[in-house]
C-alpha cells in the first residue's frame, strides 16, 4: 500500500459502525448497489456500543396497541420537546425495521404460537417492547453485523479512528483517520459522511457507557460547522450497579421487579408515580420514566431513606418474587451480571442499584432525514439528534430510532451522493493540515507535567458536579470555567507512547479533546435552559416554562472556537403541550 | 489479603523490539477488581503506553480477552482476587500475532467470517417484509445457545489445532454456521456444508473440546464441529449410495 | 496482510505438556493404538482358536509373559481413558432428541454406561455358561 495522504475515495463513508452504522450501510447497499459504501469504526463493529442495550425495542405490533399511543407515549416522555413529526414517522417505520431484522435474522423472544412476544416498558402505555431476552442490543448487532457481510460493496476499515471531517464550501468531503494498527494518517474521501459514533456518557464518572463512547462523531460535527442541539439532556438510568456502573435492564421492572428504599418501602408511590400494585401497572410506579424515577432516587437520600454502600447511597432493586424460572428465561444475563460483579444471586437477593448516566438526548441536529446543515453530512443513533426524544427518552426507543434513522439517513445519503461530484483538489491541503496537527501538536508534543488520565478525571468530577440529576445555574458556570481550564491543561498534556502502532494513549488524548468540546456543549447549553424539563432540572428554575422555553437549543461553534447557543422551535403537530401524567 | 498484586505483563513494540519482553507492575489489589481494571491502573497512573483493547467491561463486547496465566480470559470478568496473592501472568492471546503489547491481530478471523455465509439464506425470495416469520420458542431454543457467541477470540486462543494451522478455519466461525443451519427461518445449510468439508473446515478439528472450556458464554463450539461432521459424513454416504435425484 | 510487524509466537512441540487438558486430549488420541492393539490381539486368539489346542496353549503361555501381560495392563488403562472420553464428549457430538425435546447430556452418558454393562453380561454369559 501506498503512502499516499489520500487512501482511498468512496461515494458514501459511514462513521461508526453500532447498528446506526451498519444499519445505515445495508440501506445503501440496496438503494442504489453501484454506490460504494464504506463503514470507518475505531473498534470492530460487533464491539460498538450497540452491543451492551439489554431490554428491548419498542414497535407496534399488538392487537390492542396504536400508533399514536406510540407516538404520545413517546411525546409526552420527551416533555413535549421532542419533534412530533420525527416522532410520527419513527413510530409509523419502528416495526417495519423490526420486522427486517427479524428476516436476517435477529432471535427475538416469541409467544408459544411463533408470534414475536412483547413486554412493557417504562412510560409505554401499551406492551409494545421487542426483545431478545434481555441481550436484544447484543443480538441486533450481531444480526446487523453479519448480514453486513454479505455486501460486498460495503468496505471495512475496522480500528481506524476520525479525526477530521474534510469541509470545504459548506461540504464535505471525507474524512482523515488514524489506522490504529499502523499508526498512519491518511484521508478517506466521501460524497456523503454519515456519523453513527454513538454517545458520550465517558463525559461522566459514573456511566452505564463503555470505554468506546466519548462523542468523538459529536465533536467531529460541532468542529466541522454543524451544530449541536439540546445538549442538556443527559438521562440518567435509575438502576445501575455500584462502583461498575453496570446496566440493570428496565426490563427487570417490566417484568415486575421493585424498587424499595432501605426500609423495603416502595418509594415511587411518594412521587406522584401512582400506587403499588402487585403487579406491574403500565405507566405506573416502576414503570415510569427514567427521569422521574432518577429524580425520585435524590429526593429519598434527601430524606435518608437510602442505604450506604462503600460507592454512595443505594436503593434496591428486589426480583425476587418473580422466581428463579422468570428471571432465567427473561432476564438471564442481569442474573449472570449480578453473580458475576456483584456475587448475590437476584433470586435470593436484593440488587443494590443507583442512578447512572446512560444516554445523550441531545447530539448532531438533524432533520427528520438525519441531514445536518452541512451539505452532505448526515447523522444518526444516539449521536444525532432528530428529535424523537426531547428532554427524556422512553426505555426501548433508542434501538428502534437507529434502525429508522440508521436507514433514512442512509438513504438520503446515498441519493445526496449519486448526485454529488467528488472532492475538490484543496480536501488535500486540509488532510496535510491534519496529519501536521497530529504529529506536531498532539505526538510531537513533550510529555509535560500534565497527564491525560488526570485531565479526564478532573472532567469527568466536573460534569457529575454541575450537570447532575439536579443542576443550578452558578454550579454550571463554575462547571463551564473549569472546563476552559482543562482544555488549557490539555494543551500542555504530552503523549508519552512513541510507538506508532496501537498508540492507545494517542486516541485517549484525542478523545479527551472530543469530550472537552462536548462537557462544555451540555453546560452552556444547560445555562440557557433557564427552567426544568425531563431530564434537565433545575434547581433554581423548578417549573416547565413552555412560554420561553418550548425550543430546541442550538449550539454552534463560533470562530474563536467559543460556543453560542440558539433556540429553534419545536415541531408541534398534533399534540399540544400538557401536563405528564403517571400513575393515575 | 495482602494490598497490592503483581501483574507481569507481555509487552511487544514492533517499532523497536524484536521479540515481546515481560514488565511487572505491582496494582492494589482490591475485592471488586478485574484483571482489566489492573491493567487500566496501570495505563492512567504508572505506564500510559501500556496498549490494549477493551470496551464494555461487562462481558459482552469481547474485545479484553487476553491469557491470564495461560488460560484465555476475558479480563474484564476475571477478578484479581481469585490470583491471589500472585503474581498473574497477562499475555495477549495465545495462537494470534501480536501486534502491540496486549493487542492481537484478529485479521485471520475477520476475513474468513464472511465465508460461512452468517446470514439467514432463503429459497423463497422475499424482499417485502409483511409479517414476521413464525418460530416457536422451542426453534429458538434449537439454535439460540450457538447465537450468544461474542467473538471474543477466547476459542481460536485455546484451540492447539488452529495454533499448528492457522488455515484451519476455526470453533467460533463454525458455530456461527451452526446457529444459522439450525434456525428455522434459514435454508442456507447446504451452501455452508460445501464451504465447511473443505480442508480447513471441520475436519482440521480434532475435538480436544478446549473451545467449549474457555467459552465465556457457553456457546460450545465443539458440539457443533463434531455435529458438522456427522452432518458432512451423512451427506457424503447419501452421495455415495443414492441417485442424484433422491438426495 | 497487515503491514505492520506482527510478532508470531512459536508454538513449543511440548505444547501438549503445558495443560492438563491438553494433556488429557493427547492421550486419549494415542488410546487409539491400544484400541488397535486389543484388537490384534484378539485376531490372534481368534487364529489360535481356529488352529486347534496346541496353538491355543501356545498362545495362552504367550499372552501370559511378563511384557505382554504388562503391555495388556497399560493397554487396558488407556482403554478405559478411551472409553471415559469419548463417552463423556459424546453429547456433544450428537444432539439426541427424543419426540422433539432434547435429552439431557447426563442420560445420554448413562445410556452408554447401561449398553456397556449389557453387553458386558452377555457376553460373560456367554464365556461362562
Amino acid at each position: 500500500m501506498s503512502d499516499s495522504l489520500v487512501r482511498a475515495a468512496h461515494d458514501v463513508l459511514i462513521v461508526g459502525g453500532g447498528g446506526a452504522g451498519l444499519r445505515a450501510a445495508i440501506a445503501i447497499a440496496e438503494t442504489n448497489p453501484q454506490l460504494d459504501v464504506a463503514v470507518i469504526s475505531k473498534v470492530y463493529p460487533m464491539r460498538s456500543h450497540t452491543v451492551s442495550a439489554e431490554g428491548g425495542a419498542a414497535g407496534v405490533i399488538a392487537a390492542d396497541d396504536t400508533l399514536d399511543e406510540h407516538i404520545y407515549d413517546t411525546i409526552s416522555g420527551s416533555d413535549w420537546l421532542g419533534d412530533q413529526d420525527a416522532i410520527e414517522a419513527f413510530a409509523h417505520e419502528a416495526p417495519r425495521e423490526l420486522l427486517q431484522l427479524e428476516h436476517w435474522g435477529c432471535p427475538w423472544s416469541r409467544q408459544p404460537d411463533g408470534h414475536i412476544a412483547v413486554r412493557a416498558f417504562g412510560g409505554m402505555k401499551k406492551m409494545r417492547t421487542w426483545f431478545a431476552a434481555d441481550k436484544t442490543g447484543f443480538h441486533m448487532l450481531h444480526t446487523l453485523f453479519q448480514t453486513s457481510l454479505k455486501y460486498n460493496e460495503v468496505t471495512r476499515y475496522d480500528e481506524v479512528f476520525v479525526t477530521r471531517l474534510l469541509v470545504d464550501d459548506g461540504r464535505v468531503h471525507g474524512a482523515v483517520a488514524v489506522g490504529l494498527m499502523t499508526g498512519k494518517i491518511q484521508a478517506v474521501t466521501g460524497k456523503a459522511v454519515i456519523l453513527c459514533t454513538g454517545g458520550c456518557g465517558k463525559v461522566f464518572p459514573f456511566t452505564t457507557n463503555a470505554n468506546i463512547n466519548t462523542g468523538d462523531g459529536m465533536s467531529l460535527a460541532y468542529r466541522a460547522g454543524a451544530p449541536l442541539k439540546d445538549m442538556e439532556f443527559v438521562q440518567y438510568h435509575p438502576t445501575g450497579l455500584p462502583f461498575t456502573g453496570i446496566l440493570i435492564t428496565e426490563a427487570t421492572r417490566a417484568e415486575g421487579g421493585w424498587l424499595l428504599n432501605k426500609d423495603g418501602y416502595r418509594y415511587l408511590q411518594d412521587y406522584d408515580l401512582g400506587k403499588p400494585s402487585p403487579t406491574p401497572e403500565l405507566r405506573s410506579m416502576e414503570l415510569g420514566p427514567r427521569d422521574r424515577l432518577s429524580q425520585a432516587f435524590v429526593h429519598e437520600v434527601e430524606k435518608g431513606r437510602t442505604s450506604d454502600s462503600p460507592w454512595g447511597p443505594v436503593v434496591h432493586l428486589d426480583l425476587r418474587h418473580l422466581g428463579e424460572q422468570v428471571i432465567d428465561t427473561r432476564l438471564p444475563f442481569v442474573r449472570e451480571l449480578c453473580l458475576k460483579y456483584e456475587r448475590i444471586d437476584p433470586v435470593h437477593e436484593l440488587i443494590p442499584v443507583r442512578p447512572v448516566v446512560h444516554y445523550m438526548m441531545g447530539g448532531v441536529h438533524t432533520d427528520i432525514d438525519g441531514a445536518t446543515p452541512v451539505a452532505g453530512l448526515y447523522a444518526a443513533g444516539e449521536t444525532a439528534c432528530v428529535s424523537i426524544n426531547g428532554a427524556n427518552r422512553l426505555g426501548s426507543n433508542s434501538l428502534p430510532e437507529l434502525l429508522v434513522f440508521g436507514a433514512r439517513a442512509g438513504r438520503a445519503a446515498a441519493e445526496y451522493a449519486s448526485a454529488a461530484r467528488a472532492a475538490p483538489a484543496v480536501i488535500e491541503a486540509q488532510a496535510a493540515d491534519e496529519v501536521r496537527r497530529l504529529e506536531r501538536d498532539v505526538m510531537g508534543r513533550e510529555p509535560g507535567t500534565e497527564r491525560i488520565s488526570t485531565i479526564r478525571d478532573d472532567m469527568q468530577a466536573t460534569m457529575e458536579e454541575a450537570a447532575g440529576i439536579y443542576r443550578t445555574g452558578p454550579a454550571m458556570a463554575k462547571g463551564a470555567d473549569a472546563l476552559a481550564e482543562l482544555q488549557q491543561r490539555l494543551l500542555k498534556a504530552g503523549v508519552a507512547d512513541t510507538s506508532r502502532s496501537f498508540n492507545t494513549e494517542l486516541t485517549a488524548a484525542l478523545e479527551l479533546a472530543n469530550m472537552l468540546d462536548i462537557g462544555e456543549c451540555i453546560l452552556r447549553s444547560g445555562l440557557e435552559r433557564e427552567e426544568s424539563r425531563g431530564a434537565h432540572q433545575r434547581l433554581d428554575f423548578p417549573d416547565r416554562d413552555d412560554r420561553r422555553f418550548l425550543i430546541h437549543h442550538l449550539v454552534h461553534r463560533n470562530p474563536d472556537e467559543t460556543p453560542r447557543v440558539a433556540p429553534l422551535p419545536v415541531t408541534i403537530t398534533r399534540w399540544p403541550p400538557g401536563e405528564r401524567i403517571y400513575g393515575r | 489479603m495482602p494490598d497490592s498484586i503483581r501483574l507481569e505483563v507481555t509487552r511487544y513494540r514492533p517499532d523497536t523490539d524484536s521479540e515481546p519482553q515481560r514488565q511487572e507492575y505491582d496494582v492494589p489489589l482490591r475485592k471488586e477488581w478485574t484483571v482489566l481494571d489492573g491493567l487500566n491502573h496501570v495505563k492512567n497512573e504508572v505506564d500510559t503506553t501500556l496498549s490494549f483493547r477493551w470496551s464494555c467491561r461487562m462481558g459482552i463486547c469481547g474485545s479484553c480477552g487476553m491469557n491470564v496465566d495461560g488460560e484465555p480470559k476475558l479480563t474484564c470478568a476475571t477478578f484479581l482476587t481469585d490470583y491471589a496473592p500472585g503474581p498473574v501472568r497477562v499475555e495477549p492471546l495465545a495462537n494470534f500475532p501480536v501486534v502491540r503489547d496486549l493487542v492481537v491481530d484478529l485479521f485471520d478471523f475477520m476475513e474468513r467470517l464472511p465465508r460461512v455465509k452468517p446470514w439467514i439464506i432463503r429459497d423463497d425470495d422475499v424482499t417485502e417484509v409483511d409479517g414476521e416469520y413464525l418460530q416457536t420458542p422451542e426453534e429458538l431454543d434449537a439454535y439460540k445457545q450457538f447465537s450468544m457467541c461474542i467473538n471474543c477470540m477466547l476459542c481460536y486462543s485455546a484451540c492447539p489445532v488452529y495454533g499448528l494451522d492457522p488455515t484451519f478455519i476455526g470453533p467460533a466461525a463454525i458455530a456461527l454456521a451452526e446457529r444459522y443451519d439450525l434456525d428455522s427461518r434459514d435454508h442456507g445449510a447446504r451452501e455452508r456444508l460445501d464451504v465447511l468439508i473443505e480442508h480447513e473446515g471441520v475436519w482440521g478439528c480434532t475435538f480436544v473440546g478446549e473451545c467449549t472450556r474457555v467459552c465465556p458464554k457457553h456457546v460450545d463450539p465443539a458440539g457443533a464441529i463434531q455435529r458438522y461432521k456427522l452432518k458432512a459424513a451423512k451427506e457424503s454416504v447419501k452421495a455415495f449410495l443414492l441417485p442424484r435425484g433422491t438426495r | 496482510m497487515t503491514e505492520v510487524r506482527t510478532y508470531r509466537r512459536p508454538m513449543s512441540i511440548w505444547w501438549w505438556t503445558k495443560k492438563r487438558s491438553y494433556f488429557v486430549f493427547v492421550m486419549r488420541e494415542l488410546s487409539s493404538i491400544f484400541v488397535a492393539w486389543f484388537v490384534v490381539f484378539l485376531l490372534l486368539l481368534v487364529r489360535a482358536v481356529g488352529r486347534g489346542g496346541a496353538a491355543y496353549d501356545d498362545f495362552l503361555d504367550w499372552a501370559a509373559s511378563p511384557g505382554i501381560v504388562v503391555l495388556n495392563f497399560i493397554a487396558m488403562g488407556f482403554l478405559l481413558l478411551h472409553t471415559v472420553t469419548w463417552f463423556n464428549l459424546t453429547p456433544q457430538a450428537m444432539a439426541v432428541r427424543v419426540h422433539g425435546r432434547p435429552v439431557p447430556p447426563a442420560v445420554v452418558i448413562a445410556s452408554q454406561y447401561v449398553g456397556l454393562v449389557v453387553v458386558s453380561a452377555f457376553v460373560y454369559w456367554l464365556v461362562t455358561r
